[in-house]
């Protein structure tokens, strides 16, 4: 006895509402619908009926067929959107968790000093350059007019070899060594560790500086301004940074200059940091001295120049808000890691 | 130097309020770093007389003063505890209703049940330095009932100087007046001085036997001078002011003529010199007993005043103790002399002194200034000590004295130095003020000569600077100059050390920045070669032990940062820094070494667990391989890995079996391994931390990139597990891998395993290699495959017994 197709659709509609996963879904969909499928049977029985059913019952037959592959086909789509929401929902994280593995160090605020005072000067075309830290005395002092009894010398308590040779206590032997390198036009800044003797709250025996030098000719005192105000104002972030330049002396320029910055911790208004003075000394300028040039066998009444000096800790103290110069040889990690 | 205004005002008075002059000084170069009041804040304090006193009936120490406060009022009662309270002392009065430094208001009381109206004041009650103990004793004829502020002018204000070197000639009052006239132009106000004329014919001959070093030397005789005149409140006040103690008249007049002319004087007991004045240069060993009580053994470069038998003082630094005027001096010799700065300059120091005479040498007095400084000496000794002078002796050697040449100065120069043109009758009106003389040669051309006093003008620049100082600095311009630079270096093949930096952070590293000298003992601990002295560059005045030699490696600067951040409780330390190590050349001594290449190291130090600490990684103790994937990661960042190899190594800092080398084309260029714990114990260390250091220079060496094709195929991959004697590194069994298939299209070659354990006999591992191959041209097929592994497989076996696993 053939089954009612009807019947059999009803039934299979059931297991199908029924089914709830996808295995058992094609289970059913063979046991339906596959080769031995109970619908496949329903057509195998065919051609036992009347040829006037045939037609009817063919028809009838496909048309559940057509139907249960429909609802299979839907029932799929919704399980495999179910199992994809439920797998989702078991794989979903907490995201607030911080993430694995290692996080970065950083510079040591010298040098991410150092590499801003670099970027602004190679911007405007000056070259970097490195000079030896042990030195000898022509170089750090005689080439730069401190002869031996020279009171400047005073200034500056050396640390001396057995050999004669010394740390260099500023970083100025650089201009020499690229005068003596190269005849003007010269422009460049020479950072690196200089060293005195000297050791309290506010000094370290060694400590950083940057030097710069400009020779060429028709080189006036009117462009060294030019470079440093602007220099200043870029480097501590503010186009309206009050700037002053005041008469000095260092025995290597002539003219020479300290320059001053308005007090950036109190605005100018006075306070512990600038002495109550509203300014802040920042750097040493000045006119490369005609006996400097000569030394190195510029002539120097057709080259002119200016140099300068500064301290690239005292920049970072202000920079950085930092009350003691100390803090930068203890490499304490708390301290380092505040430069990330 | 510390100047009173008032006493500067008196000299030289511009239109200016203190703050004023502070500001014109410090624009024009002579920095004015203070400004404080000379005496404390108080009012109602009067000239007082004390009238009579008596006992105290209750306290054994304090009197009953009867006291004058202004002429005609009734007498007032004042209880006072000062020894030196007696009748007719003049002394300071704070009156009832004053208020004192330091808050104190003077009230209506009873001390000991004695009403007291008031209270006597000592110095340092009122603010005015230490002064002698108990009450501040004013002259006899000191007006009674004047506000003492109005009598000792005290509504005064110290200008604390700091001036630069070349500025010898401020380091005297009339300097700075002079100075202060030329750039405000108000009119200088010196005092008359006049010559004090002979009254007796009494002299000392004086002999320059170092005319250079001493070319004017003059002295004067003042006989029966009164050894108990005592030095007038008014002097005292003026010393007090510019930061001196009182040491009584003789002293004092000569510490008043250096403050007010610039000229170190000094006084000698006549009558203990012997026969005459010699300045001569010492003699070796040649001893000297200092005013200060120091002993000092005279170097030949010593300048000395010696009479005809022994020295009598260091020239131009400090008298001598034997020949020093005291209480008991009845004659003085003064002496008023030029030394010429190199003569001086440096001497004091070696004795560890700076005396106030040897910083005004050094920079340079005027040598013109000394006749009227023994004139102005003379005077002021007479008036307050009474004496009889002889005539003013000078020696001088014209020859020898500093000459004052003229300097050419040209207008163009000044506007080519400057970048502004100056108006030459403005260049003119500035040298003139600042009393240089002028001779115009021509259209802006000068030949000026500066005073005597200026050392510090000799060349057309110093002229300049004076302009642009005395104008102001701010009068010039800013300007830009015009682009000149070159275009930076930027090799394809350079590595920056900032990139190397980089990777290094972007691993966890800090960077740190260590002291480039370092203790000793840890120097030789961490660089054995380095006990042997002659490789090191040990400093000659170093400031202390742990900072005296200069490293030869980084590692001392690195581990003294892990030891101090571990006794911080930091557990985990990764640090790292880039900076040069000091070692003696080969072939030279630290004693003839004549100059020293730059010797740049990158170094390193990790220790505590692997990964900071975190919810999702076991916390494991970083190992040798961690350290390494560090170093790997730098060499990366060449781009030329492969010409590194890593050998191992013995380092006597570094544990024996954890010690690598690293070596570059074959060339020794760093180390890399756990500190040796031996070492951890010497150093105190709880942990022992890993550290790497490779010369920077191997490291910034890159390459330029060069294209080769990309295989379109698919690649073949082939695992081979070998077993072979534990002792062969890994590093060998790769190169001979490698030989065996030079030709072969190798795209990786890679060691995924390395096993010891069951199944593996011991003294033996177990290597698994895997060899990834592609063409450019084809798909490779088992029979390309299969001969290449074949042929490593055979090479592993004859370089080290290695033979395929089961």
């Amino acid at each position: 006895m053939t089954q009612d197709p009807q019947q059999l659709a009803d039934e299979a509609q059931r297991a199908i509402a029924a089914c709830h996963d996808e295995t058992a879904l094609e289970q059913l969909r063979v046991a339906y619908l596959g080769q031995k499928g109970a619908v496949t049977e329903l057509l195998r029985g065919l051609p036992q009926l009347p040829p006037e059913q045939r037609r009817e019952f063919g028809k009838a037959v496909n048309v559940t067929k057509q139907a249960l592959e429909t609802a299979i086909e839907a029932r799929r789509t919704v399980l495999r959107e179910a199992a994809l929401v439920a797998r989702l929902e078991t794989e979903r994280v907490d995201v607030t968790l911080p993430g694995r593995g290692e996080q970065p160090g950083g510079l040591h605020p010298v040098t991410r000093t150092l590499a801003r005072i670099e970027a602004l000067f190679r911007g405007i075309g000056f070259d970097v350059e490195e000079g030896p830290e042990i030195e000898n005395d022509f170089h750090n002092f005689g080439a730069l007019n401190i002869p031996a009894d020279h009171p400047a010398r005073a200034m500056h308590d050396t640390f001396y070899l057995p050999s004669g040779l010394l740390l260099r206590t500023h970083t100025s032997p650089v201009q020499i060594r690229a005068l003596e390198r190269s005849q003007p036009p010269v422009q460049l800044i020479a950072p690196g560790r200089v060293y005195r003797r000297d050791s309290d709250l506010t000094h370290t025996p060694m400590f950083h500086q940057v030097e710069g030098l400009m020779v060429d000719e028709g080189v006036s005192f009117g462009h060294l301004k030019g470079i440093l105000v602007e220099f200043l104002r870029q480097f501590f972030g503010r186009e309206d940074l009050p700037i002053r330049f005041r008469p000095s002396f260092f025995p290597f320029t002539e003219p020479s200059a300290e320059a001053d910055i308005g007090c950036v911790i109190c605005d100018g208004a006075g306070c512990r940091v600038c002495k109550h003075t509203g300014w802040l000394e920042v750097l040493g300028c000045g006119m490369v001295h005609p006996n400097v040039l000569r030394n190195v066998g510029v002539d120097p009444e057709r080259y002119t120049g200016f140099a300068f000096g500064m301290g690239v800790e005292r920049l970072a103290m202000l920079q950085y808000r930092i009350g003691d110069l100390r803090l930068f040889f203890e490499n304490d990690l708390r301290f380092l890691r505040q430069f990330n | 130097m510390r100047v009173s205004e008032s006493w500067l005002r008196e000299w030289c008075n511009p239109p200016l309020d203190t703050s004023g002059i502070a500001e014109r000084l410090t624009m024009a170069g002579i920095e004015v770093g203070a400004i404080e009041p000379v005496a404390g804040p108080f009012d109602e304090v009067v000239v007082a007389r004390i009238v009579s006193t008596r006992p105290h009936p209750d306290a054994d120490r304090l009197r009953l003063c009867e006291v004058e406060a202004a002429p005609g009022e009734p007498l007032l009662g004042i209880v006072c505890g000062a020894p030196n309270a007696r009748p007719e002392l003049r002394v300071p009065l704070a009156r009832v209703g004053a208020r004192l430094p330091g808050g104190l208001h003077i009230k209506k009381s009873k001390i000991r049940g004695q009403p007291s109206e008031g209270m006597l004041c000592s110095a340092q009650e009122l603010g005015l330095g230490e002064g002698q103990a108990g009450l501040l004793e004013l002259p006899h004829d000191a007006p009674i009932g004047t506000p003492l502020r109005d009598y000792l002018q005290l509504d005064d204000h110290v200008i604390e100087v700091e001036l630069t070197p070349n500025r010898g000639d401020c380091l005297g009052l009339s300097g700075l007046a002079r100075e202060l006239s030329a750039l405000t132009d108000a009119p200088l106000t010196a005092p008359d001085i006049q010559p004090v004329p002979a009254a007796s014919d009494r002299v000392l001959a004086v002999r320059l036997d170092a005319p250079g070093a001493c070319p004017r030397y003059l002295c004067r005789v003042v006989e029966n001078v009164n050894p108990q005149a005592p030095s007038p409140l008014w002097l005292q006040e003026r010393l007090r002011r510019a930061g001196l103690r009182s040491l009584g008249p003789v002293v004092d007049i000569t510490n008043l003529v250096l403050l007010e002319l610039g000229q170190p004087l000094h006084a000698f007991d006549l009558d203990r010199i012997g026969g005459e004045i010699v300045v001569r240069q010492a003699r070796a060993g040649e001893m000297l007993r200092l005013l200060n009580g120091q002993d000092v053994e005279a170097d030949p470069d010593l300048l000395l005043i010696c009479d005809a038998m022994r020295p009598l003082a260091a020239a131009g630094i400090m008298g001598g103790a034997d020949s020093a005027v005291d209480d008991g001096t009845r004659s003085v010799l003064l002496e008023s002399a030029f030394f010429a700065p190199r003569a001086i300059a440096g001497r004091a120091r070696r004795f560890g002194l700076q005396t106030d005479a040897s910083q005004r040498f050094e920079r340079g007095v005027d040598p013109q200034l000394q006749r009227l400084a023994i004139e102005r000496a003379t005077q002021l000794l007479i008036d307050l000590c009474g004496g009889v002078p002889g005539p003013v002796v000078e020696a001088c050697s014209e020859a020898d004295l500093p000459a004052s040449p003229a300097i050419c100065l040209r207008a163009a120069r000044v506007t080519h130095v400057l970048g502004c043109a100056v108006a030459d009758d403005e260049i003119e009106s500035i040298l003139s003020r600042l009393d240089c003389a002028l001779h115009r040669e021509d259209a802006g051309v000068w030949q000026v000569t500066p005073p005597s006093r200026r050392f510090d003008l000799a060349i057309e620049e110093d002229l300049i600077e004076e302009l642009a100082r005395v104008r102001g600095y701010e009068t010039l311009p800013a300007v830009r100059p015009a682009p000149r630079g070159n275009f930076p270096p930027a090799g394809d093949d350079r590595v920056s050390r900032q990139r190397l930096a980089l990777t290094l952070v972007d691993r966890g590293y800090q960077e740190a920045i260590t002291y480039s000298f370092i203790d000793l003992r840890i120097a030789g601990l961490i660089n054995p070669e380095a006990r042997a002295r002659d490789r090191l560059f040990m400093l000659s005045n170093p400031l202390s032990a742990d900072l005296a030699v200069m490293r030869t490696s980084l590692w001392p600067g690195l581990l003294r940062a892990y030891s101090r951040n571990a006794h911080r409780q930091a557990t985990r330390v990764r640090l790292f820094e880039i900076g040069s190590r000091f070692v003696v050349p080969p072939g030279s001594s630290p004693r003839n070494v004549e100059s020293v290449p730059p010797d740049a190291m990158v170094a390193g130090l990790v220790a505590g667990p692997r990964s900071p600490e975190q919810w999702g990684v076991s916390a494991t103790p970083v190992d040798f391989f961690d350290l390494k994937a560090d170093v790997e990661a730098l060499l990366a960042s060449t781009g030329c890995a492969r010409d590194f190899t890593v050998e191992p190594g013995e380092h006597p800092a570094l544990h024996p079996g954890q010690s690598a080398r690293l070596l570059r084309a074959g060339q020794p260029v760093g180390w890399l391994g756990r500190l040796h714990p031996q070492i951890e114990a010497e150093l105190g260390l709880d942990d022992s931390p890993l550290l790497f250091e490779i010369e920077l220079a191997a490291l910034t060496a890159g390459r330029v990139p060069a294209y080769s094709e990309v295989s379109r195929f698919p690649s073949v991959r082939r695992d081979i597990a070998v077993v072979l004697p534990q002792a062969v590194p890994v590093a060998a069994l790769l190169a001979t891998a490698r030989g065996a298939c030079a030709e072969a299209p190798v795209q990786d070659m890679l060691i995924f395993d390395v096993y010891q354990g069951p199944g593996v006999p011991a003294g033996f591992k177990s290597v698994a290699l895997g060899i990834t191959l592609a063409a450019v041209e084809r798909t490779l097929t088992d029979a390309d495959v299969d001969p290449l592994i074949a042929r490593v497989v055979r090479a592993l076996t004859e370089a080290h017994q290695a033979h395929l696993r089961d």
